[in-house]
């Protein structure tokens, strides 16, 4: 039993990750109409980012220094957003599928050596928040503490989401875009403003999700490739655009993955793609698609 | 040959198609007419098989259609042109019609001789485009031809089809005013020629009048007349309906 | 005659002196040189197939490096465990049925979807084939991949032979021969009624299914063609490369793949082709001269994109019919 709670509390700390990421990648295409290839990237410059931060400067208040290092990631890499967006995202938007996909390969290519500039080639570790925030014990297991905060720093920013979403003129506005970019233009919305707000929001989430996930994982290159291929996963299973979908999508890929790797560790990752093809075949649209 | 018995369809609610019955004979012109909303283009996707009824049987040659495939449709003789033309764009007029003659030939799946070298297939789709009086244009793309040009094209797709039954959803929309009367004598005289059957959508009462052997009134989802075109225009009702005169 | 079928006969004859020039192309270019552009052909045949589903059926695979894995880890296993079986012509029509299988299990799932959908699923389901070359490394070799040793060529063994020689002579010509059958084989499939019908698929799928083409099938038919074409292509240049590792099946490369034919102009049949040598050229430049090749390939990809968008062969045709004033639909 107790066994059990461990694997549904993994998986929602797995879950938590895809969720940030996914909520992104999901924002930008439903908004905009963009499958954005660099949002991997994203991620790993936010990884990047915090894991530098803790390294430096982390040793006296590492708990402090960390939640700075969140808040930097989320604002390099939603500044880096903003600045994709504004240059090469923006002539895209009448353009067909290849090149919109094309040009963020383009930009994922670009930034990982952008990367690979900045902070060289070498691993940085920041495993101090991880190390001090200690475990908790649930039967005779021991679960680290962080992982529960990992939890709670999604959920409050997927409540945040929420609220810009269904609660603000912005966020109301963005969801008659992505409903019906026609009509919104019709109605007089600034579409333009808007889509960068948008890609903007949806990076920062990425280089949030990059950043916690470096007290656990050392920053290498290509540390976002997998996220992002998960992210993917999530949003075709949970329908386009919508955060229900994202937070289902991030939930059913999260179990599945922290049960899989107890049960079946070798082909976790081929059966997370079956169930996702099953879902597909039976239901097209996704679970909660348009 | 076609016969519709019954037929209704629901949209959530709302009751689009109203237990409609109607026949159309081998080699009849019929006109289907009535006000904006009263169903015609549904009734025509009901028939080709673009949507299905809620209830009610289509018959064709005594064969029940009323749940069958699009493909199935065509296969057994029954082709549409559409309101809006749809039409291949990056695809030359010739190799338009010629595409549907490969499909009717069922000689789509060959992929190991180019298109030009089934002759007789091409001389073929020539001869319909010049039937259309289109054959000078057949190397141009579709988005250069004129408005009358794309709706001629989209109607000699549905006559390619070797169809027995043509479903001819507003020919002439979208053509200029003096030129209706030509493109209608195009096709017409094409359907004449080779004795098919047609049921065709039409706001243009002159046009009925001067091309169909029969009408039919639909008005909010209900036939409320149906024969000559002359006697049927003379009746209180249809009056009403289409040209809203009150008696 | 249409204007199509007449463009055939100029352009075969520009093939057969193309072809003339690549028989004498080992007495040109320094063996290095000649193996890179061998490597360029296969990705050439490759560039085929991929661009009869871009081109002509309107459907932008994310995921065909699988497909190119498939072909080339077929011709490693064949290595591995059927040394008998290691000939040549039978370790590429195996390849091809491995290709065959795949395809159609990809294909299957993801021509329920188009555009944006589409793309993302082959680009799923090519790192499900990925995950398993890594984690299934008894049977794939893992993350190291596989030797290829020089394969029996129609009875010849070439046992004890550097392979640079066994490139520069039989295998060269064997492959030039296999590239002009499928540029000649690929340029029939498109202008013949099976080509038309996907192009007709392509435009317009409702007016498809209302001229009695099956839709969904047809595009399952091209993306398996397209398989065998990438597979084929794998199986080739794994002898090229002499190993095989699983980062062809990586989603990255795939990307390289639409990189490769968007920069070689899609709109005109040959473009893939150009594109695929003129990449490998491009890519083995910038990583000789800098560590950041990816940024190198990644600017020009994003110059590419925004200022000649039609690719090189498409800015041609422009150029072209700038200069001729006359229309600009000269593309099969």
């Amino acid at each position: 039993m107790e066994n059990w709670i461990i694997y549904i509390l993994n998986g929602l700390y797995f879950a938590s990750f895809l969720f940030l990421t996914s909520l992104g990648l999901s924002i930008i295409l439903g908004v905009m109409g963009i499958l954005n290839l660099a949002h991997g990237s994203l991620f790993a410059i936010g990884a990047f980012m915090a894991a530098w931060i803790v390294g430096a400067f982390g040793a006296k208040a590492p708990i402090t220094i960390f939640v700075i290092a969140l808040l930097a990631a989320l604002g390099v890499s939603g500044l880096m957003g903003l600045l994709l967006e504004t240059s090469i995202i923006r002539p895209m938007y009448q353009r067909a599928l290849e090149y919109q996909l094309l040009i963020t390969f383009g930009a994922l290519l670009l930034i990982e050596d952008l990367i690979k500039m900045t902070w060289g080639g070498t691993a940085y570790y920041a495993s101090k928040p991880f190390d001090i925030m200690g475990n908790l014990v649930i039967g005779n297991n021991q679960y680290p503490l962080y992982f529960l905060f990992v939890i709670l720093i999604t959920i409050m920013a997927g409540i945040g989401v929420w609220f810009i979403m269904s609660k603000t003129r912005i966020g109301i506005m963005l969801r008659a875009i992505s409903m019906d970019r026609e009509m919104a233009r019709a109605m007089g919305i600034r579409i333009r403003k808007l889509n960068t707000l948008a890609f903007g929001m949806g990076a920062a989430l990425a280089g949030l999700a990059g950043a916690l996930i470096v007290p656990t994982t050392p920053a290498l290159l290509g540390i976002g490739m997998e996220p992002l291929i998960m992210a993917f996963i999530v949003v075709v299973l949970g329908g386009l655009g919508s955060l229900k979908g994202a937070l289902v999508g991030a939930l059913i890929v999260g179990e599945t993955r922290s049960i899989g790797i107890v049960f079946f560790p070798e082909i976790e990752l081929p059966l997370l793609f079956l169930i996702a093809v099953i879902i597909l075949v039976s239901k097209p649209q996704g679970l909660f698609g348009r | 040959m076609l016969n519709v018995k019954n037929l209704i369809k629901d949209f959530g609610k709302v009751r689009i198609i109203n237990s409609t019955d109607f026949e159309v004979q081998e080699d009849e012109i019929v006109s289907l007419v009535g006000p904006n909303g009263a169903g015609k283009t549904t009734l025509v996707n009901l028939v080709s098989g673009h949507i299905l009824p809620t209830s009610g049987k289509i018959e064709f040659f005594d064969r029940d259609i009323t749940f069958a495939s699009p493909y199935r449709r065509i296969k057994m003789g029954i082709a549409r042109n559409f309101q809006i033309t749809n039409l291949f764009e990056n695809n030359t007029v010739l190799d338009n019609v010629r595409t549907c003659l490969f499909s009717i030939y069922a000689k789509i799946k060959n992929g190991f001789l180019p298109a030009g070298r089934y002759r007789t297939i091409t001389r073929e789709a020539v001869n319909i485009l010049d039937v259309f009086g289109i054959a000078d244009k057949q190397d141009l793309f579709p988005p250069s031809l004129s408005e009358g040009d794309k709706k001629i094209l989209d109607t000699a797709m549905a006559f390619a089809l070797k169809s027995k039954f043509l479903l001819l959803d507003e020919p002439t929309s979208g053509v200029a005013t003096g030129d209706k009367f030509k493109v209608m004598d195009t096709i017409i005289s094409a359907i004449k020629r080779e004795n098919l059957a047609c049921m065709i959508i039409e706001h243009d009462m002159d046009i009925v009048s001067d091309y169909s052997d029969r009408v039919l009134v639909l008005s909010e989802g209900e036939i409320i007349a149906d024969g000559i075109p002359n006697e049927i225009m003379e009746q209180d009702n249809v009056k009403e309906i289409l040209f809203g005169v009150r008696t | 005659m249409g204007l199509k079928d007449t463009f055939l006969i100029p352009r075969f004859l520009i093939y057969v002196g193309i072809f003339i020039f690549l028989l004498f192309m080992p007495k040109l270019l320094p063996t290095y040189q000649l193996m890179l552009m061998e490597s360029g052909i296969t990705f050439a045949i490759m560039g085929l197939g991929f661009n009869l589903l871009l081109r002509y059926t309107g459907l932008l695979s994310f995921g065909h490096g699988a497909l190119f894995a498939t072909g080339a880890y077929a011709v490693g296993m064949m290595g591995e465990y059927f040394p008998d079986l290691y000939r040549i012509e039978i370790v590429i029509p195996i390849s091809l049925a491995a290709s065959l299988i795949v395809s159609a299990i990809f294909g299957f799932i993801c021509v329920r979807h188009t555009r944006i959908f589409f793309s993302i699923l082959a680009l799923a389901l090519s790192m499900v084939l990925f995950a398993l070359l890594v984690k299934l490394y008894n049977i794939t070799g893992g993350s190291d991949g596989i030797h290829i040793d020089l394969p029996m060529m129609f009875g010849k063994s070439f046992e004890g032979m550097k392979r640079f020689e066994f490139l520069s002579g039989a295998y060269y010509y064997f492959l030039i021969g296999i590239f002009a059958a499928c540029t000649i084989i690929m340029l029939v499939i498109v202008s013949s009624p099976f080509g038309k019908a996907l192009q007709s698929i392509r435009d317009n799928e409702e007016r498809a299914e209302m001229i009695g083409i099956r839709v969904r099938r047809y595009r399952w038919y091209a993306f398996v063609l397209s398989g065998l074409y990438t597979g084929l292509g794998g199986a080739l240049w794994s002898f090229v490369n002499g190993h095989v590792s699983p980062e062809i099946a990586e989603w990255v490369f795939s990307g390289e793949i639409v990189y490769m034919t968007l920069l070689g102009g899609f709109m005109v049949f040959e473009g893939p082709i150009i594109g695929a040598i003129l990449f490998t050229y491009l890519k083995l430049y910038a990583v000789s001269i800098t560590q950041y090749w990816m940024f190198i390939i990644g600017a020009t990809l994003i110059v590419l994109v925004l200022l000649l968008p039609e690719g090189i062969t498409g800015g041609f045709v422009k150029l072209f019919a700038k200069l001729k004033r006359g229309e600009a639909t000269g593309a099969v």
